[in-house]
């Protein structure tokens, strides 16, 4: 049973189109990555879920459980937003309130949502920064964000989004802002929360090592459009997009020989191919006439798509 | 050549920062670089990783110690000398946005740091499209403005205007952090390419360990103003001798989902504390897993342990147990 099925969204901003008619789905405490480089439309496919995109064109649409996000009222969004659905964004420092003691902000999402009384949500709050792993939560419940590092910003917001045991989770480059000792603490947390709680997530990130141990199915996106989707262990064994391949190749590898030169992916996402042929075409290095025309999203083996001419 | 080409020796930056405070920037370093070699240095924010590249390249003066360059103390008066060490140590920048002035073309960018270091005007005009070229862009990229080419294209423009000069020590400070991952390997490459056709030395700052593993022959590990372990390459993987050092190792995402699921991690407690309060003796003996009684009490020195290795760590010979557990 999928938890949400998103078809055919695009988002447009006059007429420039940030998310241009993409399809996935998500099953009750599957965690997908949304993978892909900066301007590929990754966050923007977050916030129209959310709906959190004020002056977009929302098309297509994204059936949420039993609602159709995209044409919710904004009273009856209210009432998922932070209670079904919670999002953590990259930077814990400016998605908190500034002015106001981070106990309130984790208390004011249950009070709103769960309609229990103020002495109440500062009990749960204090139990929440617990799970969520903050030393001396008595004292850090009346802190304000500056008073707080990064890493226990992070965890503020966390706490806050679930409150509620929302159902999914949008976490958008959560550790992005965070150095990798502090990443990694907050990546176990997501990892424990979403397994205790049977919570999916989609988990947005640049970063493939972080994909690789956090999530169960993957999704590529390049230009507006998800151009691979594949469970996360065949899509680093054998990435069947020549842009997911690209990627994949031109990471150093830990391990990999020293002062090798590395493969590279020709261009950058500026040259990006307009609508109408592969988007792909002018850096891949397989492309031929048949690119001229723009590929769907393909089966190219089991609970693989590729939206490629020549995947295999 | 080889032999010795930058040496910090004792390098202290200190600042006040009211009430009495001082925050230590960087506090005791000593450090060599040889002529042709790439140095990686890895750290997290806040360990003092730029305060050093930017004292080694003489943007900033260091509170105490001092920065040796080609046998010579930097720390001169001598206008004449000031401007030859400025040509031969460039920096390139992490955000190559920032580094670029938005209102002057890539040419007169490039033009400008040639005429400061004295060149004419003729032969500022032959060297721009050849600089260019070696930086990997067209000689029509001297007419653009930053806003008009790619992150990338930017970058290498940065990286233009620092061997512009023909130095003999770059650092580079997080030259890839700001770029997207298809472009990262680009820059990579053209660094690598340039240093080792230059025979550059240089000073690779990140605080992605596999970029610097990919490049460097050694890797420094600073954590809060501090190198607490220096070490090859091919033993920095295999065999650390510094508890920070496995658990940054330990802490790095790999993109291998099978590996990475079975890994059992050394995750730290907490975060790296505020440089104006640096803890006793060891710094790192309030998150560090092995710590015990001395480590509170006394700083450990750098020790050495092979060529080519040492590590500031009264429990350095424990460290591979520790290893082998998280495996």
């Amino acid at each position: 049973m999928s938890l949400l099925e998103v078809r055919d969204l695009a988002v447009a901003f006059g007429r420039t189109r940030a998310v241009d008619g993409i399809s996935f789905t998500l099953s009750e405490g599957e965690t997908l990555g949304l993978v892909g480089e900066s301007g590929c439309g990754k966050s923007t496919t977050a916030l129209a879920l959310m709906r959190l995109l004020h002056g977009a064109e929302l098309h297509g649409s994204a059936i949420f459980g039993d609602c159709e996000l995209l044409r919710l009222g904004e009273t009856a969004m209210r009432a998922i937003r932070g209670a079904q659905m919670g999002m953590i964004f990259q930077d814990p420092g400016t998605a908190l309130h500034p002015l106001i003691r981070v106990g309130d902000q984790v208390s004011e999402v249950m009070r709103a949502h769960l309609g229990i009384s103020g002495e109440e949500a500062r009990a749960r709050s204090l139990e929440l920064f617990r799970k969520v792993g903050i030393a001396a939560p008595e004292q850090r419940l009346r802190a304000y964000p500056h008073e707080l590092s990064g890493g226990m910003c992070q965890r503020v917001m966390i706490a806050a989004a679930i409150a509620c045991s929302p159902r999914l989770l949008i976490a958008d480059e959560p550790t992005t802002a965070l150095d990798v000792t502090v990443q990694a603490q907050i990546l176990e947390l997501i990892r424990a929360i979403s397994r205790d709680a049977r919570m999916a997530v989609i988990l947005i990130t640049h970063d493939l090592g972080v994909v690789a141990g956090l999530t169960d199915r993957v999704a590529v996106m390049y230009a507006g459009r998800i151009v691979e989707v594949a469970t996360t262990d065949r899509l680093f064994a054998a990435p069947g997009h020549p842009y997911s391949r690209g990627l994949l190749g031109s990471l150093p590898k830990l391990d990999s020989g020293w002062n090798e030169e590395l493969p590279t992916i020709p261009g950058s996402i500026e040259t990006a191919a307009g609508a109408g042929g592969c988007r792909f075409a002018p850096r891949c290095p397989l492309a031929s006439e048949i690119c001229r025309n723009e590929p769907p999203l393909m089966a190219i083996g089991e609970g693989r798509f590729a939206a490629c001419w020549k995947a295999s | 050549m080889t032999g010795k080409l930058v040496e910090a020796i004792g390098v202290a930056r200190h600042y006040r920062v009211g009430r009495g405070r001082i925050l230590r920037a960087l506090d005791g370093v000593d450090l060599v670089i040889d002529r042709g070699e790439t140095l990686g240095l890895v750290g997290e924010s806040g360990s003092g990783k730029s305060t050093l590249g930017r004292t080694l390249v003489g943007l900033q003066m260091p509170s105490r110690g001092s920065v040796i360059f080609e046998g010579q103390d930097t720390a001169t008066r001598e206008r004449a000398v000031l401007r030859l060490l400025r040509r031969k140590r460039q920096l390139v920048f992490q955000d190559p946005s920032g580094a670029l002035n938005p209102r002057m073309t890539i040419g007169a960018t490039l033009a400008e740091h040639l005429r400061v270091q004295g060149w004419g005007r003729q032969a500022v005009r032959e060297r721009i499209p050849e600089i260019l070229e070696q930086a990997g862009l067209p000689s029509a990229f001297a007419g653009r403005y930053p806003h008009e080419i790619s992150g990338g294209q930017r970058q290498r423009a940065v990286i233009a205007r620092a061997i512009s000069t023909d130095p003999d020590f770059i650092v580079a400070d997080e030259p890839v952090s700001a770029l997207d991952v298809s472009t990262r390997a680009q820059i990579i490459n053209l660094l690598r390419g340039l240093q080792r056709t230059r025979g550059l030395s240089m000073l690779l700052i990140s605080h992605d360990l596999s970029v610097v593993a990919h490049t460097c022959t050694r890797v420094a590990v600073m954590y809060l103003g501090r190198i607490v372990e220096l070490v090859p390459r091919e033993i920095l993987f295999a065999a650390p001798r510094h508890p920070y050092t496995a658990a940054l190792l330990s802490a790095i995402p790999v993109p291998d989902p099978p590996r990475e699921r079975m890994r059992r991690r050394l995750i730290l407690k907490g975060e790296t504390p505020d440089p104006s309060s640096v803890p006793s003796g060891c710094r790192f003996h309030p998150r560090c897993p092995m710590a015990t009684e001395i480590c509170a009490r006394i700083d450990p020195e750098m020790k050495r342990l092979a060529p080519g290795h040492s590590a500031a760590c009264h429990h350095s010979d424990e460290v591979p147990a520790l290893m082998s557990k998280m495996q």
